[in-house]
């Protein structure tokens, strides 16, 4: 979409479209003679993974929704059925709920791809922004499809989760009546869960329309960070990445496979098979593994407001990221003390996601004794998540700002064709100068 | 006429002027838009509250006989756990003296049952911080504890260590007879 566009109507109909609705000049410019950079490695690839993601989620849902009742009393066994009765709903339904994880798995990689490349950096801060809210609206989404199969870990999440509004001072418990439509979470929730559910998935794919625009716009970042400065730079989107993409895609759906038809529930709770009880909630009850690090940070503070806080803080402090990165070198290729924090921050989300699946009394080292720190043993998960929650926010609100006036970047090189051209051993046997000019 | 000027600004929309009738106009255009839209939004809005079938609620009434004493019936109210326990006067005798102990929502055994009837402790099972139901008899206080984030409630269902801000709920409720209770 930047720049000259080189398409040209071949046929006459070509022609007579192109001056009504140029939109085969759109796809052209968007994907087949999109400049893109010519370095981008296999973690540029998730993009397109997410867009079949997104597909998939959408395609099986619109299935599942043609069999599913959402009311209290049958919406547990119309899943039952699905998984039972309904021609292949076993598989569709299994696609759905697998389809969820694996979108998350993408979009954390996608994610964590942009911090350490520094994709953020101006001039993408606003693609950054886009992204931030489609992974918003994807939690939003996932939390209610979550709920549908009126089980219990769906209900108790439910109340969970719409509970986290109460804790806003004045007008919380008016927000959570507001939400569940009555004084309890129950068939009103439930109906307009659907709904919603059913909507949120196509103002992702809006929202994704304006993140690939907003992309277009500047052009891919690249692993050097260093900005296309000649057309040797770059490469036609087609056939390189769509090749390069189509490749990653089909890896990534032999791991979708290998869960969906070896072990489907593996991501899932076993709770979730008992019909929802509002008069008992399950002695453990944890959150869908892609949301276990939010939940511990939620967790790891002793005050109610507090912790719903910290934890809608967590993602806020990501939408102001561009501008708390002070430093002037996009990749952390570039950045080696910046590179360390990194890899610190990405083991801090591990660590948080893993403490919010355990108990969080439970010792982090068995048969280790402590000492009390303030309301718990310091051999706590409970501690563990708040230094990776401490960590988490240090990272970004300390570590970026400070780091990037501080430390000496090594040097980048001039232009992303030059540290090919000038490799020392030459140009490897069979190589081509320029790729692009030969297919 | 191309060359005659008539007064000062004979340009109604020149920059500087006084509001005129058009920019009355405009403004006027303007603020009824966003009302009608302020005031079309709201019933969009309102409909999510609950509706007038759900604030219709009956109260219950429950046969206390069926309670035997150290133990505690869940009944469903308003579509939240309904906790009727009938305690042992050890339990009384331990929520009483911990009434001077320090707690994030300090209240008397006293002010969380009717008078006289102490054995009957009758709670909204909600944990006051993210609305699990507590279990029965857990925790270190021997009341109730929430499996989700761990608080833990004494026998009077006061929160005394853990997340949850507030004491559990004591809803209204009234002794129809010495076996019979009606809440709501």
């Amino acid at each position: 979409m930047s720049g000259h566009s080189t398409y040209e109507p071949k046929t006459g109909f070509e022609r007579w479209l192109d001056t009504r609705l140029p939109i085969v000049r759109l796809g052209w410019d968007s994907i087949v003679d999109y400049p893109t950079p010519k370095n981008l490695n296999y973690w540029w690839t998730f993009g397109g993974i997410l867009a079949v993601c997104l597909v998939i989620q959408i395609a099986t849902g619109i299935v599942l929704a043609m069999h599913y009742v959402p009311h209290v009393d049958y919406a547990f066994s119309s899943v039952e059925r699905i998984m039972r009765d309904v021609n292949y709903g076993w598989l569709v339904r299994y696609m759905h709920s697998n389809g969820a994880s694996m979108f998350f798995i993408a979009v954390y990689i996608h994610m964590f791809r942009g911090l350490y490349y520094g994709s953020y950096k101006a001039p993408r801060e606003v693609l950054w922004i886009l992204g931030f809210i489609i992974y918003l609206l994807m939690m939003a989404t996932a939390f209610m499809g979550y709920v549908l199969p009126w089980g219990q870990m769906s209900f108790h999440g439910a109340v969970v989760i719409t509970n986290l509004f109460g804790a806003l001072p004045l007008v919380g418990e008016a927000i959570t009546t507001w939400l569940w439509g009555g004084f309890a979470v129950d068939n009103a929730t439930l109906n307009r869960f659907f709904s919603l559910h059913f909507l949120l998935p196509f103002m992702i794919a809006g929202v994704v329309g304006l993140h690939i625009w907003a992309l277009h716009v500047p052009g891919n970042n690249n692993p050097i960070g260093v900005n296309v400065k000649s057309k040797a730079d770059t490469v036609p989107f087609h056939p390189y990445y769509t090749v390069k993409d189509g490749f990653a895609i089909v890896l990534f759906l032999i791991l979708f496979a290998t869960f969906l038809f070896f072990n489907p529930n593996a991501l899932g709770h076993p709770d979730n098979y008992i019909p929802a009880n509002p008069l008992v909630t399950p002695a453990h009850i944890v959150p869908e593994w892609y949301f276990l690090p939010f939940y511990a940070i939620l967790r790891a503070v002793p005050d109610k407001l507090g912790g719903v806080l910290l934890m809608f803080g967590a993602i806020a402090v990501l939408f102001v990221l561009p501008w708390l990165d002070t430093s002037k070198v996009r990749s952390m290729r570039y950045r080696p003390t910046g590179k360390l924090y990194f890899l610190i921050f990405a083991l801090a989300c591990i660590v948080l996601g893993y403490c919010g699946g355990q108990l969080p009394d439970d010792k982090v080292i068995p048969g280790l004794s402590t000492f009390i720190l303030i309301d718990a043993d310091l051999n706590s998960f409970v501690w563990l998540s708040r230094l990776a929650t401490l960590y988490y926010f240090a990272y970004f609100l300390v570590v970026l700002p400070i780091l990037g006036l501080t430390e000496t970047p090594t040097a980048q090189p001039e232009s992303i064709s030059t540290p090919v051209l000038s490799h020392p051993a030459g140009l490897p046997a069979g190589a081509v100068a320029a790729p692009e000019k030969k297919g | 006429m191309a060359d005659t000027v008539v007064g000062e600004n004979p340009d109604p929309h020149a920059a500087g002027e006084d509001p005129n009738r058009r920019d009355f106009i405009h403004i006027a255009a303007g603020a009824a838009a966003v009302g009608a839209v302020g005031v079309m939004a709201w019933p969009f809005i309102d409909q999510m509250n609950p509706s007038a079938d759900t604030l219709a609620l009956a109260s219950v009434e429950f046969d206390l006989s069926k309670v035997a004493l150290g133990q505690q019936v869940t009944i469903k109210w308003r579509g939240k756990p309904l906790f009727i326990r009938k305690r042992t006067d050890k339990e009384i005798a331990a929520a009483v003296a911990d009434d001077t102990a320090s707690m994030p929502d300090p209240q008397a055994d006293e002010a969380r049952h009717k008078p006289g009837k102490a054995e009957w402790m009758i709670l909204i099972g909600a944990c006051t911080h993210l609305g699990c139901v507590p279990t029965f008899a857990g925790g270190d206080y021997g009341g109730w504890f929430c499996p989700c984030h761990g608080s833990h409630y004494d026998t009077s269902g006061r929160i005394r260590r853990g997340p949850a801000p507030t004491n559990l709920p004591v809803p209204d409720y009234e002794f129809l007879s010495d076996t019979k209770v009606k809440v709501g």
